[in-house]
């Protein structure tokens, strides 16, 4: 949090494990994995489906603890942080997108961006205001007060997106984000998350199945195999950046 | 989260389900309401009673009388002045007895025992003068047969059931239903009783420091029935109690000699054989006797009662709470339960929440926040719908009361404290029923929370 220069190290791990006992079996999901991510770097986790990939993101998210290693995210090793401080670090640095969207069936779009506010304490009269801005960000301000089943699988993504960056988070994490979505819908959301990577310097770690999806949008690559690092390739992308810098010093 | 926050998304998800939550809510009236309908009348026959105790004139009235008295002197030698020397219970003594703290009013007691005459035939009986207050605050005037005196002096009686009863010849059989005091006072109200008594007068031609110097002239006066009670207004007199009432000035103003020769032939100048002395409080018995005692008089009163009388309605009390609580008890499993539920429900929800960043605490506040508000509306509504049985019952046992010819009676009561102590009982069992579910939800683990589709 204190180190965030463009080549500061961003996410490590140490060889981090994450092992299940299931009876008898050890479930090695994780296991072992070092990597150095820099701010600002757009990074995809391959891999086959029980590779250990979502498990990997849990640990980043701080969702999950290891069972071995450290995850050590700016500077801050996450096993030295206590249950109320890890919650602290998932609200105000971590953001994440799931393949479920995982919007709250029972509030409107406006009221789910709006949550992660109610537990940061922003104050109340700003929230709705911030909540809008994101959400046209995502190109949604014409949906506010819809429930998230009224919307299409696409719109149910963006603003979940646009909820996961409202309290200006480091880190994006996003556990295979397109997974539910048709191509073309599903390349939308990688434009938006690759212009918030670019506009907003955000790091990004992403889950994802499509390999495509991933040499077009992701400067790096990292394949997991039985919760091992198995390849890690830079990936030269053709992309120009989407936003000009200026709107950055908007958001951070 | 801020507590408007907690409230907010807690209100919410109550709306979600919401015909669950208000099921859940409507144990929780019920079992505030048992609570409050129990205390209610235990409270409302507490109340009642004292009002009837206080009033009986039992508990607040000391009585004062003269050391002079010889009867007493056996009993008296050891404490204060010999006899002879004590003071005399005359106007003087009396006014000072009245301004004693904590006294209302002293005034003396007029009785003796003399004829009356009721269509020719003669009745003796004891004839009381009673203070004109005595209408408010002596208990067996309120559901009397007639009216109290018109004033304080006024030529009128208010005769007592038993001498009603031997008035009219009627003789209360055994195991049967009393005549009914209506009845007994239609033949009577209105008619007249010629008493007849025997008058002291001072005689003019002896000088005025020879005070005990009288004679003695027979006289009688007639009377008008203006009420019959039922029950006795001069219980306190065990035996010497009267069964006909006369206004206090009125009974003065006839100086009547005195049955007891003794009493007249020691006053030197106008005394009271006794005085009734009432007390604000039966709290104050005791100091007001020993002020009494100081004053050089002897007095005496019943113990206070009401003390035993308060030790047992708080058990009852506390009895009827317990009763009431188990209710309650049983409608805290429903929100253990609900809740319990929810979660179960709102897993995922929970799992979202956590990943977006909240912390144990918050989502354990929303938990209790639900818990609290089910309380919170539970017990509102309990207690309006305890109130309204407390109503029936003391309806329907008015209705029963009326049939029976007993005056009607309050016998339920809901003071302020219990509105609002059985509203925050209710939120604190609430909370309390909160406490397992809150803490199970805000342990959730995120990751398996959100796996689980
Ligand atoms: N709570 C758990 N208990 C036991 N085993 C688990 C648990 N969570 C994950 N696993 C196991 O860990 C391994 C890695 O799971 P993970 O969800 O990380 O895989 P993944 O790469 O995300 O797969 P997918 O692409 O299908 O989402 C799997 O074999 C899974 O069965
Ligand atoms: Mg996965």
């Amino acid at each position: 949090m204190e180190i965030s220069g463009p080549n500061s190290v961003a996410v490590r791990t140490e060889n981090v494990c994450r092992h299940y006992q299931m009876g008898e079996a050890l479930v090695r999901a994780v296991d072992g994995i070092s990597i150095d991510i820099r701010a600002g770097e757009f990074v995809a986790l391959l891999g086959a489906s029980g590779s250990g990939k979502s498990s990997l993101l849990n640990l980043v998210a701080g969702l999950d603890r290891p069972t071995s290693g450290a995850v050590i995210v700016h500077g801050t090793d996450l096993a030295a942080l206590s249950r109320d401080q890890l919650a602290k670090y998932r609200l105000h640095t971590v953001g994440m997108v799931f393949q479920s969207f995982n919007l709250i069936p029972s509030m409107s779009l406006l009221e789910n961006v709006e949550l992660p506010m109610r537990f940061a304490e922003v104050d109340r009269r700003d929230r709705s205001a911030l909540a809008r801005q994101s959400l046209e960000r995502v190109g949604l301000s014409g949906r506010l007060s819809h429930r998230p089943m009224e919307l299409s699988g696409g719109e149910q993504q963006r603003a979940s997106l646009a909820r996961a960056l409202i309290n200006r988070p480091k880190l994006l994490l996003a556990d295979e984000p397109t997974g539910n979505l048709d191509s073309r819908t599903g390349t939308e959301i990688m434009e938006l998350i690759h212009s918030f990577n670019q506009s907003l310097g955000m790091t990004v770690l992403m889950v994802t199945h499509e390999q495509t999806l991933a040499e077009k949008y992701a400067g790096r690559m990292l394949h997991l195999a039985d919760g091992k690092l198995v390849d890690d390739k830079a990936n030269k992308i053709e992309l120009e950046p989407v936003r000009p810098p200026a709107s950055r010093g908007e958001t951070q | 989260m801020k507590l408007y926050d907690v409230t907010d998304l807690a209100i919410r998800n109550l709306r979600e389900s919401i015909f669950r939550n208000s099921l859940t809510t409507i144990g929780i009236s019920v079992g505030v309401a048992s609570l409050v309908a129990m205390l209610s009348l235990g409270i409302g026959l507490q109340q009642l009673a004292s009002r009837r105790l206080e009033k009986s004139g039992l508990f607040d009235t000391v009585v004062a009388t003269s050391r002079r008295d010889l009867r007493n002197f056996r009993e008296q030698r050891e404490e204060g002045p010999p006899p002879a020397e004590s003071r005399s219970l005359d106007e003087a003594a009396r006014q000072q007895i009245a301004h004693i703290p904590g006294v209302v009013e002293a005034y003396p007691d007029i009785r003796f025992v003399t004829d009356l005459r009721f269509d020719g035939k003669p009745h003796l009986t004891m004839v009381a003068g009673i203070p004109f207050s005595a209408k408010n605050n002596n208990d067996a005037f309120d559901g009397m047969q007639g009216s109290f005196f018109s004033s304080d002096a006024s030529p009128e009686v208010i005769v007592q059931r038993s001498f009603a009863e031997e008035l009219l010849a009627i003789t209360p059989k055994p195991g049967s239903d009393n005549t009914s005091i209506a009845e007994l006072a239609k033949p009577l109200l209105g008619k007249e009783l010629t008493m007849r008594y025997a008058e002291r007068t001072s005689s003019p031609s002896l000088g005025q420091n020879d005070s005990a110097a009288y004679s003695v002239v027979s006289r009688q006066q007639v009377l008008k029935i203006v009420g019959l009670t039922d029950l006795d207004p001069d219980s306190m007199r065990g035996m010497a109690r009267a069964r006909v009432f006369l206004p206090l000035k009125l009974a003065q103003n006839l100086h009547v000699m005195p049955s007891n020769l003794r009493d007249a032939s020691a006053s030197d100048s106008p005394s009271y054989t006794s005085l009734s002395v009432r007390v604000t409080n039966p709290n104050q018995v005791p100091a007001v006797e020993d002020a009494i005692k100081k004053l050089g008089f002897n007095a005496f009163s019943i113990v206070d009662a009401t003390r035993s009388m308060r030790q047992f309605f708080a058990v009852l009390d506390g009895f009827l709470a317990i009763f009431g609580s188990l209710a309650l008890a049983v409608a805290s499993i429903g929100i253990v339960n609900t809740l319990v539920m929810a979660i179960l429900e709102r897993r995922r929800e929970i799992g979202i929440m956590k990943a977006l960043g909240a912390s144990d605490a918050d989502v354990r506040g929303l938990f209790f926040a639900e818990a609290g508000a089910m309380g919170l509306v539970g017990g509102a509504v309990g207690v309006t719908l305890g109130w309204a049985i407390g109503r029936l019952i003391n309806f329907g046992t008015n209705i029963y009361l009326e049939r029976q010819h007993f005056p009607s009676a309050q016998i339920w009561s809901v003071p302020l404290w219990l509105v609002l102590g059985a509203i925050a009982f209710s939120i604190v069992v609430s909370l309390i029923s909160g406490l397992y579910p809150a803490s199970r939800a805000a342990r959730l683990d995120p990751v398996q929370a959100l796996r689980y589709e």
